[in-house]
């Protein structure tokens, strides 16, 4: 089955007038970027998206996927049912009050250009935006963060040591992470900087930290333990915490990108229960969390979650799931359009399933973000089909995931 | 005797960081002093009393899984949030003690090792068959995979090297192999288990061909088949061989897919435990594999981008010498491209942290020290997030918020030392002509001994090596 989950005319009025002008400095008033935030949750590992978004309703549906297939709605363990015989998996709780407000827009097959099944040359395609492994050396949220005119907020953060590859590229984007050592003497630091004058490596990133230092500090962030510094289902939520006390800070970044990682489930997976459910129920905690932090920015932000590919439809031998194609990406918050799909299902008949054993990639990740820069950031097509995301022009964003 | 530029080098970028105590054979002759570490079983030592064994490290898990099977009684979902303490977060923390003893002892070897450029390669190596403790069953073998595994193969070849680490336990729990059966096994034709393609995937993308090495998902498919029935011997697959030990690498039959595997378009009849390892060591003299290594190798020493003329010899090295690993160390040493006098690398956390100790010359550290530097800095030992290991380059590193880190560990250091250090003899004596004058004067102009350490730790060239 294709099921077109969105019509044209929804495409028309959700993607219309408004950006006739069809450049960021169209931008309206009501519309600075800067109020607008972008958070990207990537899951690193790869998300098994049929966990997470179950067709339930598909015709094979339990025969594919066996012991991993979740129960119909209203039964022990069911899902939480959505749309045309979809339905989210019982642990994600705060994402579904997120669909049923219509706040939560859901791509159900979704992959970035990469085929193989590699996690780090997948990740390195998902974050660059380039068509192919190592098409570019910075991310395509940092080279958007660039392309938005200088007038408007372009600061971003990363919730973790290094700057992830998606970010970089953007002069204005830092990272940060919580300490639980002693804050550094400012007088050393600054003789630090006299010091990194030179140094191409050093000097912005050690100016980029005290800055981000002291939006923490002024939004009493100091005394936040190491405990959002271990990775893993029950950190999830203080990274997003976070981030959500960063970006809602006065002078707060516009874009934060933070990663969860253990989602490489191979073994054991469980269904209602076990290790994903553990991670998935993580997951839900923290995009409560940042709902909850952003507080009076949560109507003006977009959140995005994705991962670098996803798994196979069937069991393996394993009790899990090996490497994949498709995956769920999910898009949630006060500017999101949601309670609704957004691209195409390809449906899990044998035939239809890429190379026998995965969802077929059926929507291009790059649509989702493309969808996100132009109706959330106002960045025109010919900047992300270009200059965000090479080789981007044959690419169309998704309309009407964006409230406008 | 003061310190040429290449005896900087080569404590510096070759070795673990110079001490006020190094040994005069650095000074005098440092190409020599780096290639006597190479040949000598000793240099690759860590002094492991009190550490587990393999078997001793099964046993560990062993009781810690039939721990948590009785306290839980499946029932871990209905329990309370203390409940859950007591059955399932103390038992994994007491396993976790293992852990942090190896930590400990590989700390405080580096701390004072003389075979500093041996060092070096034993973590180059041990990052390349990563295996991390970041699941449970993985905790206890993390350190004696690197014991037992990693530097007992540094003077031997690659493909031995290979075929070591992928009987371990420590490799087949981690990358799901010890469950893995056959479709078409007696075992896999009896219970609804079948093939894990995981370590057969990450063995061919990240330790030998890499994920440009020409190989497909069929080849994938077909290594994994050939390696189902690997596993150890432990619980109730102990029953299966009789006689082993638990922790024993043990082929069990009746999980291997029988018939003949066709990898990398070459057959392998071999119905048995031979299968996989031929395979393996075809796969480890491939030369994919030569260019992979040599291309890691001369990352981690020479620069993020290395120029392809020493990646170029020292994969010729690894063709012509079949893998032998003293011999591609060697013709690492040799490499003009080594000796640049411009520091290219940026320390990861793990180099700059025992570095920095070894610039003070402190005898040692106590236990939490270095659990909570590790955890600051961002790289705690084996704990990778996954099976490709640490990354190696400074975009990785050199992250605003890591940098800042570094300057709150080394103050922390700085500030503990007091007045007892004189951090400018210590650079000079450490970095030697490598120092920079606007370093030096910085550390001669600070406001107290514990500022001018800060400062010399966290000099550029200090972050470099």
């Amino acid at each position: 089955m294709t099921l077109p989950l969105m019509t044209r005319r929804a495409a028309l009025m959700a993607g219309g007038a408004l950006f006739l002008a069809g450049s960021a400095g169209a931008l309206t008033l009501s519309r600075q970027a800067g109020d607008r935030k972008f958070v990207l949750v990537i899951l690193r590992g790869a998300l098994d998206g049929l966990a997470a978004v179950a067709p339930y309703g598909d015709a094979h549906y339990r025969a594919a996927r066996g012991k991993l297939a979740l129960s119909p709605p209203g039964e022990a363990g069911g899902v939480l049912p959505l749309t045309e015989g979809f339905g989210l998996h019982p642990d994600l709780a705060f994402l579904y009050a997120q669909w049923t407000s219509g706040e939560l827009a859901i791509v159900p097959a979704c992959a970035s250009p990469y085929r193989e099944r590699s996690h780090f040359d997948a990740q390195d395609v998902l974050e660059t935006g380039a068509a192919e492994v190592f098409g570019a050396s910075d991310g395509w949220l940092g080279r958007a963060l660039t392309a938005l005119p200088p007038e408007l907020k372009r600061e971003a953060v990363a919730i973790s040591g290094s700057l992830p590859l998606v970010l970089r590229g953007s002069a204005s984007a830092t990272s940060w992470a919580p300490s639980f050592a002693p804050s550094a003497s400012e007088d050393t630091l600054s003789r630090l900087m006299d010091l990194y004058a030179g140094d191409a490596l050093l000097g912005p990133a050690l100016a980029s930290a005290i800055e981000t230092n002291a939006i923490a500090s002024a939004s009493g962030m100091d005394g936040m333990d190491g405990k959002g510094r271990r990775n893993g289902p029950g950190a999830y939520k203080g990274l997003a915490e976070a981030a959500a006390r960063l970006m809602s800070a006065e002078g707060g970044p516009a874009a934060a990108v933070l990663s969860f990682d253990g989602w490489d489930t191979h073994a054991n997976q469980g269904a209602a229960n076990g290790q994903l459910a553990l991670r998935l129920a993580g997951l839900d905690a923290a995009m409560r969390a940042l709902r909850d932090g952003l507080g009076a920015h949560w109507p003006n932000t977009v959140v995005a979650v994705v991962t670098e590919f996803g798994r196979t439809v069937a069991e393996n031998g394993t009790g899990g799931t090996d490497h994949g194609t498709g995956s769920a990406a999910f898009l949630l918050g006060g500017a999101v359009s949601g309670g609704k799909f957004g691209g195409d299902w390809p449906g899990l008949a044998p035939k239809a399933l890429f190379e026998g054993r995965d969802l077929a990639p059926a929507n291009d990740i790059r649509s989702v973000f493309m969808a996100v820069l132009r109706d959330h950031w106002g960045l025109d097509r010919d900047t992300l089909g270009r200059t965000v995301f090479p080789d981007g022009t044959g690419v169309r964003p998704i309309s009407g995931l964006i409230r406008t | 005797m003061p310190r040429t530029l290449a005896a900087s080098i080569a404590v510096n970028r070759f070795g673990l960081g110079a001490r006020p105590d190094e040994p005069e054979a650095a000074t005098t002759d440092p190409k020599a002093w780096l290639a006597q570490q190479l040949t000598r079983a000793s240099s690759f030592t860590l002094p492991s009393g009190g550490l587990p064994t393999t078997r001793s490290a099964a046993e560990a898990l062993g009781s810690y899984l039939e721990d948590l099977k009785t306290k839980t009684d499946g029932k871990a979902g209905k329990m309370s949030p203390e409940a859950q303490e007591e059955a399932i977060l103390k038992p994994l923390k007491e396993l976790r003690e293992i852990l942090i003893a190896e930590i400990e002892a590989r700390t405080l070897h580096g701390l004072t090792t003389e075979a500093g450029f041996a060092e070096r390669l034993v973590l180059f190596w041990s990052n390349h068959f990563t295996v991390s403790a970041n699941k449970a069953v993985t905790i206890p073998f993390a350190g004696v995979f690197e014991r037992e595994v990693i530097r007992a193969g540094m003077t031997g070849t690659f493909a031995d090297l290979l075929v070591a680490s992928t009987r371990h336990p420590g490799m087949l729990l981690y990358l799901d192999q010890a469950q893995s059966m056959g479709p078409n096994s007696k075992a896999g034709k009896r219970r609804d288990k079948g093939l894990n393609e995981n370590l057969a995937r990450e063995i061919l993308e990240l330790q030998t061909l890499g994920a440009q090495g020409g190989y497909t998902q069929a080849d994938v498919t077909e290594f994994a088949k050939a390696l189902t029935g690997w596993s150890l011997a432990g619980g109730r697959t102990k029953l299966l061989v009789p006689g082993a030990d638990p922790g024993d690498f043990i082929f069990v039959d009746r999980f291997h897919e029988p018939g003949t595997r066709t990898v990398m378009e070459k057959r392998y009849s071999a119905d048995d435990e031979g299968q996989g390892e031929a395979i393996l060591r075809d796969l480890a003299n491939h030369p994919s594999t030569a260019q992979r290594v040599a291309t890691k190798l001369a990352r981690h020493f020479i620069s993020d981008t290395p120029p392809a003329s020493a990646v170029e010899a020292l994969a010729k090295s690894f063709r012509t010498s079949g893998g032998r690993l003293p011999a591609l160390h060697e013709t690492l040493i040799s490499l003009d491209e080594a000796w640049n006098p411009e520091a290219q690398k940026f320390k990861s956390p793990n180099e700059f942290f025992l570095s920095a100790l070894r610039f003070t010359g402190l005898p040692k550290i106590e236990r939490k020290a270095i659990t909570a530097a590790y955890g600051l800095l961002g790289q705690v030992p084996w704990q990778a997030p996954s099976p490709e290991g640490w990354p190696d380059d400074a975009a990785s590193w050199a992250g605003p918020d890591a940098v800042i880190k570094r300057v709150e560990w080394a103050q922390g250091l700085a500030d503990r030392l007091g007045t007892k250090v004189r951090p400018e003899s210590l650079a000079r004596a450490a970095l030697g002509p490598a120092l920079s004058a606007a370093t030096a004067q910085s550390i001669a102009r600070a406001e107290s001994a514990s500022q001018g350490l800060t400062l010399a730790l966290m000099s550029p060239e200090f972050q470099r090596r």
